[in-house]
């Protein structure tokens, strides 16, 4: 079935069978930043536009130590704003869990110095001034061998527009890591 | 601003078959998504992915999923040829949809991560990391069974997205 617009009367196909593919034409990359050869702690997005509706981070994290754990921060606020729920697998069990009054929101855990860490992060009404700011993610990293598949939500109990996230891993992000910040509108 | 987010190619099965193959693939994105909308011609099987004509046991995965019952559970393979997209949440005769992203696929200086999420509502859901121990671009994904087939009206799309 296809989702028509009652406002401007476009067509949106869905992933149903037999329909047109997706195509969703305002994402769009904001900035990106790929890691030398020095190893770096933070990777900050500044200066973020109020032009979306939301924002997504894909990343890649190659770190000194695996399962350190990949932090975000927003608006450089570092005081016990944020809430954390979390599903993962450790690869022989799986847990759940939460904690409240954190100051970042967790991510998921770094990967090894050889086996990158795949994360998505999406931030839900980012520059909304109504309401706290929501997020999800879906990460994970495997070492044939070892490694860790998480998903988690966080909450920054603040109603300020984000204009800045940090992400850090105290165990750094090493060369070749990749952070991507991507820009989600909707139609207006 | 440029669109960053573009389908690359769509393949709908007009007959059952084992396999779908997408080949040539640029490396002109930062990573890929692949959409799959399917279901079995009959029994059940997972679903396993391949790139660039590797059949080596060089992939492993971790997974966490929900089971029938309530059961939450994880687990993972090792030096693996047959990488599975998921684990329960497999493919049986009801529609399942599976995505799956190849990230920073076309860089030849790191090993692959494979992110993806399952959806079956028969048997389960949840998500898989996947890697590929390999520097090389990745220029072809291929999709199979592990039984029997993916059945007519599946759907395997390809995504590409590009950072600035």
């Amino acid at each position: 079935m296809a989702v028509v617009s009652i406002k401007n009367k476009l067509r949106r196909g869905n992933l149903l069978v037999g329909n047109d593919p997706y195509i969703p034409t305002d994402f769009e990359s904001i900035a990106t930043t790929t890691v030398g050869s020095t190893s770096v702690a933070n990777i900050e997005f500044t200066s973020i536009a109020s032009t979306y509706t939301h924002l997504q981070i894909r990343l890649i994290n190659l770190s000194s130590s695996a399962g350190t754990n990949l932090e975000l921060r927003f608006n450089s606020d570092t005081g016990n704003n944020y809430d954390t729920h979390w599903l993962y697998g450790s690869g022989s069990s799986a847990t759940a869990g939460a904690a409240t009054n954190l100051d970042y929101v967790w991510a998921a855990g770094a990967g090894s110095s050889t086996a990158p860490a795949g994360v998505v992060v999406d931030i839900l009404d980012y520059r909304n001034t109504n309401k706290y700011k929501t997020v999800r993610t879906l990460g994970g990293y495997d070492t044939n061998g070892g490694g860790y598949i998480y998903f988690t939500s966080g909450l920054w109990r603040n109603t300020n527009a984000i204009t800045s996230l940090k992400i850090t891993c105290n165990a750094n992000f090493n060369q070749y890591s990749q952070v991507a910040l991507y820009g989600i509108k909707v139609a207006s | 601003m440029a669109i960053t987010y573009e389908p690359i190619a769509t393949t709908t099965l007009g007959s059952a078959q084992s396999s779908v193959t997408f080949s040539s693939i640029s490396g002109s994105y930062t990573d890929i998504i692949l959409v799959i909308n399917a279901k079995a011609n009959t029994g059940t099987a997972n679903i396993v992915w391949e790139v660039n004509s590797d059949t080596g046991t060089n992939y492993s995965y971790t997974y966490v999923n929900a089971e029938p019952g309530g059961v939450t559970a994880s687990g993972r393979a090792s030096s693996t040829a047959s990488p599975y997209l998921n684990f329960y949440g497999y493919l049986d005769t009801t529609w399942g949809n599976w995505i799956a992203h190849f990230m920073n696929y076309s860089n030849t200086t790191t090993y692959k991560s494979v992110l993806a999420r399952f959806n079956n509502s028969n048997n389960g859901t949840g998500a898989n990391v996947g890697l590929w121990r390999s520097t090389s671009a990745i220029t072809q994904i291929k999709i199979k069974t592990s039984a029997n087939n993916f059945d007519t009206g599946s759907t395997f799309t390809l995504y590409g997205i590009k950072a600035a």
